[in-house]
């Protein structure tokens, strides 16, 4: 049957994982009755959660072949570099695709510690592995049939960016579901796309902006609190409770999803182009809300904070200014 | 020998590769399936404030992030030695059971219907849902999808995110239901009934119904003979929130039971240079390598596992489906690895049934959601059974509550060596000297992995696939001997 030639071709769309959890890859799938719209426009020419395209049908693809690629996940191992620079390859627009693309995500948090550390404890040192032998996987292994092959693990959690060029960047884990179909919708229609290298699918505003607890004139605290510590009201801001809240900076976007949980943001949209360091932003904000004029006073309070990085960094740690602590 | 890949694994989530080696008869040699991935959470959440855990470990997995939330949440109580009030634990079993419901409904329809609707060796471009909403028509497909969204919406009503749950705090949660919230959950929980009794019925019309298909199931090269494991209550019901592991060997005898803080005296793990997954195996009997049997330590950890070892289920319509099964299979324990298929419609009418209870209990609008935390925290174990299988979190942590070690095991982790044999047992079934390997034959090797439901597994896959593979042959020197192509 020939295509009326006015048709639009549909988009020819990838997506593909890295060090991964699955959860953007559900995040398309929640457009829900619309995935049928979805199917109607674009062209799924690899998806391995869904569809039974191999590694070989990419590599066979000429080169820009591929419309748009949303690549999630960090780039942790030799496998999901290889994926990442294929699908440069191939793709004319290439999108990180939620955080750990983005920004590293939670596997990023692994650049708090070494490959031997982190081998050791899952392989040797968990109390309920029992491996006498002291045995690590290995890239290559001669079993008697032949070869098996793993990929190389890597020291540095890196994202997308750190190893191939990114045309936009889409945060949230997972980014919310209608931010998605907002960015695809102006792809698919044809409109004109912000320049290369900019974050779509999110607001250029703070998540406390958009918040909607209650926000006093009141912003000081004499201490902070973690979440265990205190019983929130439900309707004031975190931070004038005392509990550390990401919202100051981290993008708005997501629909506030975790606040209507009753949770505090912890970042996961990562910050806005004014101040690009979540951990630099929070500092900051949080220097401004101690109520005290005593420096030994302020450095009382601000060194109570528990685990200060793994809380400002939890999503960002690979693409921050410390990027991996240095052992 | 000739190495045959399948890389990667598709239509499950996560990362996965098979090695099948042919011998020179042309029969199956040995097959490896090695997954080629680690993120490693048992370190990297070092450091971290216990109550942190709940919101980091469900990023393990985006499917079932409930799950790992769940278990981190009853982790994190016992480190504190504390019990969440009655509505706290209500609301988190009530978010728990449309946590199951999106994940079953997603499975059945987007995973394993396409094998068994559309057929197995059917053309792969219509072997997907697309498909199957072709065969059983368009009315019912989009009540597939607007069920699981519901399912969702659920979730994220009670525990805020949609997928990345923020409900649990130790010793309960951080947000309460309405009245008004709790009658719309009433109403759409009585849907999630009709549509789970829908759904068993489609699947004993179109699966069971069918000669080839049931054939298949009966006697297919499908069937492991390997012991159960499943989370029961105290009347050994099937409970997937709580309760104590029950495991039961290949003749259905119960082994053993244990509590959270028995664990490891009953499960080990087992590490292979080929694989970044371990391979757990019950302590008692000890690793005897990849082996069915009495004498095995090879369990598996799935839906029928789970009916296996239980004396039945906890809700009237999902007993009288589960005694249905147990009779048309031949009484229990059943080993046949496609009726992991069945054993998850009956757990989706429990689900379905259990959130209707929990919606019409009339303390899921308590206001009672937390308890203080006044005992020094040390250690917490939390076992609660995943879509996938039975899951265990265990943190250790210093007297302020910051996490020094982690161990988890997780659902589909249980499954390692079985889902091993299983491939390779399909394998050996379906390729010998004079077998002409097709699409078809690759496709049914894969559902051996598939019934297992492995961990990620997504919602609804859900498009047509030009669905391509390419096998290729190559001999001992690399040279390549045929090349077959599913187009």
């Amino acid at each position: 049957m020939k295509e009326e030639s006015s048709q639009k071709p549909k988009l020819k769309l990838a997506i593909y994982w890295g060090a991964a959890c699955g959860g953007c890859c559900v995040s398309v799938l929640d457009v829900h009755e619309k995935l049928l719209d979805v199917i109607a426009a674009a062209d799924l020419v690899f998806w391995p959660i869904a569809l039974d395209f191999k590694y070989k049908d990419v590599e066979a693809m000429p080169d820009g072949y591929i419309d748009l690629t949303l690549y999630n996940g960090a780039v942790r191992n030799s496998e999901n570099e290889y994926l990442a620079k294929l699908l440069r390859q191939k793709s004319k627009v290439l999108v990180a695709y939620g955080s750990c693309s983005h920004m590293g995500g939670i596997p990023g948090l692994a650049n708090f510690t070494t490959k031997e550390a982190l081998l050791k404890r899952v392989f040797i040192d968990t109390e309920s592995t029992v491996n006498p032998d002291k045995i690590y996987p290995q890239t290559e292994f001669e079993v008697p049939e032949g070869t098996l092959e793993l990929p190389v693990f890597y020291n540095d959690v890196r994202t997308l960016q750190q190893v191939v060029d990114v045309d936009y960047f889409l945060p949230g884990c997972p980014p919310q579901t209608d931010r998605l179909l907002e960015v695809f919708t102006a792809i698919v229609s044809g409109a004109e796309l912000p320049p290369p290298g900019s974050v779509v699918g999110a607001s250029e505003k703070t998540l406390c902006d958009d918040c909607k607890r209650t926000k006093t004139e009141n912003k000081k605290v004499k201490r902070f609190y973690r979440p265990i510590d205190v019983i929130d009201d439900g309707e004031t801001c975190f931070l004038e409770q005392g509990i550390i809240c990401m919202g100051p900076a981290t993008r708005a976007g997501c629909g506030e999803r975790c606040i209507e949980g009753n949770a505090p943001c912890r970042g996961c949209y990562g910050p806005s182009e004014a101040s690009p360091d979540p951990g630099a932003k929070m500092l900051s904000a949080i220097a401004t809300m101690i109520d005290s004029n005593d420096p030994e006073e302020i450095e009382k309070v601000v060194d109570a904070i528990d685990d200060p990085a793994g809380t400002f960094y939890r999503f960002s740690l690979p693409a921050s200014i410390l990027r991996r602590r240095i052992i | 020998m000739k190495h045959i890949t399948i890389d990667p694994i598709t239509r499950l989530e996560g990362h996965g590769k098979i090695n099948i080696f042919l011998n020179d008869d042309g029969g199956v040699e040995n097959v490896y399936f090695q997954v080629p991935e680690l993120r490693g959470f048992e370190q990297f959440c070092v450091g971290r404030p216990v109550e942190e855990l709940s919101q980091i470990v469900t990023k393990i997995c985006g499917v079932c992030p409930g799950c790992h939330h769940m278990a981190a949440g009853k982790a994190a109580d016992a480190v504190y030695g504390v019990e969440p009030p009655p509505t706290a634990r209500k609301l988190r079993e009530l978010f728990y059971m449309a946590h199951f419901i999106h994940s079953h409904i997603a499975h059945f329809y987007a995973l394993a219907a396409p094998d068994f609707v559309v057929g197995p060796t059917a053309d792969p471009a219509i072997r997907n849902i697309i498909g199957v909403i072709e065969k059983v028509g368009i009315p019912i497909g989009t009540e597939v999808l607007k069920q699981r969204r519901i399912a969702q919406e659920i979730q994220a009503l009670i525990g805020g995110h949609q997928t990345h749950v923020v409900m649990n705090l130790p010793g309960g949660v951080r947000k309460g239901l309405t009245s008004e919230e709790r009658d719309d959950i009433v109403k759409k929980a009585e849907g999630f009934v009709e549509f789970s009794k829908f759904s068993i019925k489609l699947f004993k019309d179109v699966v069971l119904g069918n000669e080839t298909y049931l054939d298949i199931i009966l006697n297919g090269p499908y069937a492991l003979k390997i012991h159960s494991m499943g989370l029961v209550d105290d009347q050994n019901l099937v409970n997937f929130y709580d309760g104590k592991v029950r495991v039961v060997d290949t003749e259905g005898k119960e082994l053993f039971k244990y509590g959270p803080d028995e664990y490891l005296n009953y499960i080990a793990e087992h590490v292979e240079p080929w694989s970044y997954l371990k391979f757990p195996y019950l302590k008692t009997i000890g690793w005897k390598g990849f082996e069915e049997g009495q004498e095995s330590g090879v369990y598996q950890a799935t839906p029928l596992s789970r009916l296996n070892v239980a004396d039945g289920m906890a809700t009237p319509i999902a007993q009288e489906e589960y005694e249905v099964m147990y009779k048309t299979l031949g009484g229990k324990p059943v080993h046949n690895t496609l009726a992991m298929h069945w054993a998850r419609l009956v757990e989706l009418i429990y689900s379905a049934e259990h959130c209707l209870e929990l919606a019409r209990d009339p303390d899921i609008t308590g206001t009672e959601l937390r308890v203080p935390l006044d005992k020094i925290p040390t250690e917490g174990v939390g076992i609660v059974e995943a879509q996938r299988g039975t899951l265990t979190h265990h943190y250790w942590t210093d007297e302020k509550g910051i996490v020094t070690k982690v161990n988890i095991v997780v659902g589909t982790t249980n499954n390692n060596a079985a889902i091993c044999m299983s491939i390779k047992k399909a394998a050996e079934g379906l390729i010998t000297k004079d077998t002409e390997i097709t699409e078809g034959i690759l496709n049914m090797i894969e559902m051996a992995f598939r019934a297992y439901d492995p961990c990620f597994s997504c919602a609804t896959h859900s498009l047509p696939g030009q669905m391509r593979m390419e096998l290729v042959i190559k001999d001992s020197k690399g040279k390549t001997i045929r090349s077959v192509k599913r187009k």
